[in-house]
């Protein structure tokens, strides 16, 4: 057994001002395993990986990797080192050049600098490409293959350079099923080849189809590491969240039956039309009412949304606002009528980076309070106190930059921004994605506790379980257009599925 | 206390304050009389202080006020405005040539400021749409303005370099009559006092660095940056005004070809070792003014050792890249990786130090 180990980290530590990220954590990984690393955001995932490729000094700790010879410390200094060690990393997002070709991109930065064989590199690239089963050409522009198979290429790059640990940091985000698919299929190639392999991922599903074993962190603690085949999802998931299990499935049964549409909607909008949302639609939402948009990706959900919130220019559409015909125009309109809008894309569209989580808490009340009315430094503090509390936002202090807290944290700062404002609308595209499941399930909670209030929301997921389970009304969307709405019992995934794929609905 | 010193030592004013201690230290170990400040008399009579610390101040005055609108212009727009010595130049020219028709009186001269004032905001203005609304790059927008600046004054007084003099221009370039504080260091204090409240009393600074930092959250936020981006353009307007008539007052005559020459560089200097990213986003007007003592205290120093003014230049560059070297993230990261290892050896911590 013991031989058989490629990786062995012991009682890493390391800290950052204000935060101990890991603490004695050990990992170990064996000869043609897949080992997923779980966690929630801010669990110390990332910092464990790149504390492993060297992108951050340990502060105390011993990193064994087996060489030729058996297992041996080694002390890595840069990502290069490590790359040359074995150790290779293939993120989210690509890490190559576009504007090269394939072939370009497999040789990049390795070896002879001065002296090319262009001949030889296509034949070995091509080669490889075989080996693997990549659908992709060597004298190709790297930039014209699709996401998926432009990892595809770099994992066969860390293939060729002999890796015996390969790193999967959250592979999986941007990539359909069937490239998923494609993708697995070759991390259970390279398993065979007796590569080690560390995979990252938010996505149980995933990690339950693919890996042998699974290392859990927590707070940046390790709370233990398990095989994959004898560990119940719930108790792997209560494990990532410290939270009694029961909490997770309570949420899961409950469901929200009450329907108000005899009341006055507090938001009303009929033939409304953006820039970006061309095809006029109507839309309505009561007080205390939670109701979504599905559907696929690009399928003019987030539009839509963005065209309630005046986001985009509004070119079309008379609204009322509890039942007082109001002019929507610009977001601050929006806003002082009471909305608020949650992003989809988060670091986009959501954070000012450089600023303080206090001024990013403040922000959207200050604009509304106005230009010449700032708040003074003890009236944001009080603000952002009392929100970092109720949210159980994770920053070392309230002037930290928010650049530097995990996204989980980041997204809980903008949900803090707009709850501030007292909002009666809010809309959140997408306020759980790229988040641990224990903030998911806190925004879920958030939400119903919010609508419970009289807040009325909309709600937009990529994950229909989350919509079920927090909607009361869905408004399902295909090629920008809105093709249906289901509500009550006609709310199944089932039913969904077929609407997007434009099919009639069965009812019952 | 300790918290005190970490969020002084994280905080952008740290490069430009050690550098000016810097300077100061060096000074007085080269002669302690570099700093002494006596009373004099003037040609005017008047008893006025005088020294080299007199004249680091008074010198940096009109650089000072030009940087507060370039801050706000490199925050928001994420790029510098290259015209504001130029459009200085048409300030002083419209100056002057509202003075020269009418008799010098108190109300003629706050008359010919406002007036110029009125010119160089719209010249501003009409800058920040080219970057504001247009989206063209500062640089390449306000190179307009750069090349045709100096001309547009050449037309306002139609070619010539007329000359002022008055009583009154002396008191607002030199000396006011029983107060021996040359004035434009009390109009740069003036002008901070008057910037801090705007601060203060606003949301100027938070909507600048928004819109700086991340522009489509600043829209989302209820912010307009294209009016933010204006703003910031018309209050350098009134800056370069007030920079550019400083100037005229002091020297009693306008010279389109050569008033504030070069000035624009130093002012982005000046935001540059003031802490501000010119790159835009967070910004610290008071390290910009800072920045422009600075200079000034380099250029006076280097004089003081008899330096000759065309060498000045060189040695100003030398001292300028060991600013900007020590301000750069790299170096930043060194010293404190440096700092911890010292620290932590005094310590004594059992991590094995294993060299590889």
């Amino acid at each position: 057994m013991q031989n058989n180990v490629v990786l062995s980290m012991r009682n890493i530590n390391k800290s950052f001002p204000g935060v101990r990220a890991l603490q004695n954590v050990d990992f170990t990984l064996r000869k043609g395993e897949i080992h997923a690393l779980m966690g929630e955001n801010g669990a110390g995932k990332s910092t464990l990986i790149k504390v492993l490729t060297g992108v951050y000094p340990k502060d105390s700790g011993q990193i064994f990797l087996n060489l030729n010879s058996g297992l041996k410390e080694i002390n890595v200094r840069s990502p290069y080192e490590a790359q040359n060690l074995g150790i290779s990393t293939v993120y989210q997002e690509i890490t190559l050049c576009p504007n090269l070709t394939v072939a370009e991109n497999m040789f990049i930065g390795r070896g002879n600098y001065s002296l090319v064989n262009w001949r030889s590199m296509k034949k070995k690239t091509a080669e490889i490409l075989k080996k693997l089963n990549i659908p992709a050409r060597a004298t190709q522009q790297l930039g014209t293959c699709s996401i998926a198979v432009q990892q595809m290429v770099a994992i066969a790059r860390a293939v060729d350079m002999d890796c015996k640990v390969l790193i999967f940091d959250e592979p999986t985000s941007s990539l359909d099923e069937q490239e998923v698919e494609k993708l697995f299929s070759l991390m259970r190639e390279l398993k065979s080849r007796g590569v080690g392999i560390i995979f990252i991922t938010h996505f149980l599903d995933q990690m339950y189809e693919i890996s042998d074993m699974v290392t859990v962190l927590r707070n940046g603690e390790l709370i233990g590491e398990y095989e994959v085949k004898d560990l119940p999802r719930v108790q792997l998931i209560s494990m990532m969240m410290g939270k009694d299990l029961e909490d997770v499935s309570t949420l899961q049964k409950r469901k929200i039956s009450d329907e108000k549409s005899d009341v006055l909607p507090i938001y009303e909008a009929v033939g409304l039309s953006s820039t970006n949302c061309p095809n006029a639609f109507d839309f309505k939402i009561s007080k205390g009412e939670v109701n979504g948009f599905t559907g696929l990706l690009g399928s003019g959900r987030s539009e839509s949304v963005r065209a309630v919130f005046a986001a985009d220019k509004i070119t079309d559409g008379r609204i009322k606002i509890n039942g007082a015909d109001v002019k929507i125009k610009k977001p601050k309109d929006a806003m002082m009528h009471g909305i608020g809008y949650l992003p989809e894309d988060r670091k986009r569209d959501g954070i000012v980076e450089d600023l303080s989580v206090r001024e990013n808490i403040i922000l959207a009340l200050q604009v509304m309070k106005g230009f010449f009315r700032p708040f003074s430094r003890a009236e944001a503090e009080a603000f952002a106190d009392e929100y970092i509390k109720l949210l159980g936002i994770k920053t070392a202090s309230m002037d930290t930059p928010i650049k530097s807290l995990s996204g989980g944290n980041q997204q809980k700062v903008i949900l803090a921004r707009w709850l501030l404002t007292n909002p009666q609308y809010l809309i959140l595209d997408e306020p759980t994605r790229g988040i641990d499941v224990g903030t998911k399930v806190e925004i879920q909670k958030l939400i119903l506790k919010l609508a419970e209030d009289g807040v009325s929301i909309t709600f937009i997921s990529s994950e229909i379980e989350e919509m079920l389970r927090t909607c009361s009304r869905l408004i399902v969307m295909r090629d920008r257009k809105v093709v249906g709405q289901l509500k009550g019992e006609d709310m199944t995934q089932d039913n969904i599925m077929h609407m997007i794929a434009g099919e009639a609905v069965q009812n019952g | 206390m300790g918290n005190g010193l970490k969020k002084f030592t994280r905080s952008q004013l740290v490069i430009p304050l050690f550098s000016l201690l810097l300077l100061v230290v060096f000074n007085l170990i080269r002669d302690v009389e570099f700093f002494s400040v006596s009373i004099v008399t003037n040609n005017q009579g008047n008893r006025v202080l005088s020294g080299n610390l007199i004249s680091i101040l008074n010198g940096a005055s009109a650089v000072a006020i030009i940087s507060i609108g370039m801050t706000l212009i490199t925050s928001s727009c994420k790029g510098q405005d290259i015209s504001v010595a130029a459009v200085a130049a048409i300030a002083g020219s419209v100056f002057v040539s509202v003075l020269r028709s009418n008799e010098i009186t108190v109300p003629v001269i706050i008359l010919a400021f406002l007036f110029s004032c009125l010119v160089t905001v719209l010249f501003s203005t009409f800058n920040g749409i080219l970057v504001a609304i247009f989206k063209i790059q500062p640089m390449i927008a306000t190179l307009i303005l750069f090349s045709a600046g100096r001309s547009i004054a050449y037309w306002i007084n139609g070619g010539a370099t007329p000359t002022v003099s008055s009583p009154l221009l002396s008191s607002i370039g030199g000396f006011i009559p029983g107060i021996p504080i040359p004035s434009p260091i009390i109009i740069m204090v003036m002008f901070l006092i008057l910037i801090s409240l705007v601060l203060r009393f606003t949301n100027l600074g938070l909507y600048t660095q928004v819109v700086g930092i991340n522009e489509e959250t600043a829209h989302l936020n209820g912010i307009n940056p294209i009016l933010i981006k204006l703003i910031a353009f018309m209050i350098s307007g009134i800056c370069v005004a007030t920079a550019g008539c400083i100037t005229v007052c002091r020297i009693g005559l306008i010279n389109h070809e050569t008033l504030l020459l070069d000035a624009e560089m130093d002012v982005i200097l000046t935001v540059a070792i003031g802490g501000t990213a010119l790159s835009g986003g967070k910004f610290n007007l008071y390290g910009s003014v800072i920045g422009a003592y600075i200079i000034q205290a380099l250029t006076v120093t280097l004089y003081a050792m008899k330096v000759p003014s065309a060498a000045v230049k060189a040695y100003k560059a030398i001292v300028i890249i060991v600013i900007v070297m020590i301000s750069s993230p790299v170096v930043k990261e060194f010293a404190i990786n440096l700092y911890k290892k010292l620290f932590k050896k005094q310590v004594g911590t059992n991590i094995p130090m294993k060299a590889s």
